[in-house]
């Protein structure tokens, strides 16, 4: 992927959040191109969340200026809402709705939504279609997690911690199934810590660290030996 | 809006522990009422009783069941999930809000149906007031439930609040003393469901309810709606 294919999907730009005293997210900028697999990395509390939480509109910056598909989160918020499909960590469902009972519901929710067949099909679900939320396992909740970010069509689809919590198996499917679904041309940006993951899809990735970022490009430009070694050497303090 | 009304509605259904609470509890209590056939005063028990349970209903659905809702939307983040999406997290709020208003005015209902016909209490003789202030305590027992929900952090500490509210409102409804001292009475007219107690008794009985009763559970209702959706947390 190169990065001059038109309009950016996401551009940050001097990005800037303080939580009371705190710098959470201090003057980051990227562009994340169209069509690209964009992975955002850093360890625990590096701002990543914090960065999503601008992008998707939940929180609101302190400074610089964020675009999605040249769209502003709060002033277009309408609009960007039918853009970006967003899969966030830790959000569950009510335990006694069924997986077809979601998917219906977040398809109500859109303007032109995915057939749900073929999304829950796609997602391995089909079969856990008239399934609780409470009875899926933990794999299952991350896929159901996944179908509803997709289920409004997304151009953009911001994936927060996609893998946490699944078996080998389950993630390489994961890992195809994120494969797949930029072929169909959504742009995705993906929030992780685990390096083989990024090497393995992203084209290119920032690394995050106490809310700057400390490196940005292809896994092959950064990683040396390997992403995963760059990346202990760039946010390891014991190392620095 | 139509699917998130439905959506609450159903998992509402799948609640058998809070529908049983809120809507076969109060009549079987009104049934012991009425079975046990006793009169305070010449009127039956069971017409005693039949306001108080009207109002318990409006607290069980009201105060108890949607603080613990909102906070556990909040608490297992589907909030804000849905804050990511178009329709935005208040129309989750507002479907539940409309389900249990519903649900309230349902039980309402049948609770008047086991009075009517299964000891022939009479229908409230005044029933434009009566149903106006049935619909003004369920507003008013909605509200409140939502203003403990806009500040609950976990659904454990709603279900605490809610718990410990139990107690003074229905005490003022008269739920263990039906018969209270002129000066509980006097306190009670001044709560919500002493109001609601005192207003309903009075349409059945054929006069139009008490203007203080009607403002005392309009300023609850907007009151308690005005604090919630001004301080709400929605994450």
């Amino acid at each position: 992927m190169t990065m001059n294919t038109g309009t950016a999907a996401i551009e940050v730009e001097g990005l800037r959040k303080l939580y009371g005293s705190k710098v959470a997210v201090d003057d980051v900028s990227f562009t994340v191109a169209e069509g690209e697999i964009f992975g955002l990395l850093g360890r625990n509390g590096a701002g990543k969340s914090t960065t999503v939480d601008c992008v998707v509109g939940l929180s609101v910056p302190d400074q610089g200026r964020i675009r999605v598909a040249g769209l502003d989160p709060r002033r277009d918020r309408d609009e960007v809402r039918h853009l970006l499909g967003v899969q966030l960590q830790e959000s569950e469902l009510p335990d006694k709705l069924t997986v077809a009972e979601a998917m219906r519901l977040y398809a109500s929710f859109y303007r032109h939504p995915a057939d749900i067949d073929k999304l829950l099909a796609l997602l391995d679900l089909s079969e856990k279609r008239n399934t609780r939320y409470r009875r899926l396992s933990g794999g299952q909740k991350q896929r159901l997690s996944v179908a509803l970010a997709l289920i409004g069509r997304p151009r953009i689809a911001i994936l927060d911690e996609l893998t946490t919590g699944l078996d080998p198996v389950a993630r390489r499917d994961a890992w195809q199934l994120i494969d797949d679904i930029r072929n169909t041309g959504v742009t995705i940006m993906l929030i992780t810590h685990l390096m083989t993951e990024a090497e393995r899809l992203c084209d290119r990735v920032a690394i995050m660290r106490d809310g700057q970022i400390v490196a940005l490009g292809t896994p092959a430009a950064l990683g040396r030996p390997t992403l995963e070694d760059a990346f202990v050497a760039l946010t390891d303090r014991r190392q620095r | 809006m139509k699917l998130l009304t439905l959506t609450e509605a159903r998992l509402l259904l799948r609640e058998p522990l809070a529908l049983f609470w809120g809507l076969v509890f109060p009549m079987v209590l009104l049934a012991i009422m009425g079975l046990s056939a006793t009169s305070i005063g010449g009127v039956s028990l069971v017409a005693i009783y039949e306001p108080i349970v009207i109002a318990f209903v409006s607290v069980a659905f009201g105060v108890q069941g949607i603080p613990v809702q909102v906070a556990g939307y909040r608490e297992r983040r589907v909030l804000r999930r849905l804050a990511t999406t178009p329709a935005g997290p208040a129309r989750v709020i507002g479907a539940q809000l409309i389900v249990s208003l519903a649900v309230i005015l349902i039980a309402t209902a049948g609770v008047v149906a086991v009075g009517r016909l299964g000891f022939g209490v009479p229908l409230p003789r005044q029933p434009a007031g009566f149903a106006l202030v049935a619909v003004l305590s369920a507003t008013a027992m909605v509200a409140l439930g939502l203003l403990i929900g806009a500040f609950a952090p976990t659904a454990r500490s709603a279900g605490v609040a809610a718990t410990v509210l139990f107690f003074p409102l229905m005490y003022f409804a008269g739920l263990w003393t039906p018969q209270m001292s002129a000066t509980a009475r006097h306190i009670g007219q001044f709560t919500p469901l002493g109001a609601t107690v005192q207003a309903l008794g009075d349409t059945m009985a054929g006069t139009w309810p008490h203007p203080a009763a009607l403002v005392v559970l309009g300023v609850c209702t907007i009151a308690c709606a005005g604090g919630a959706v001004r301080f709400f947390r929605w994450t």
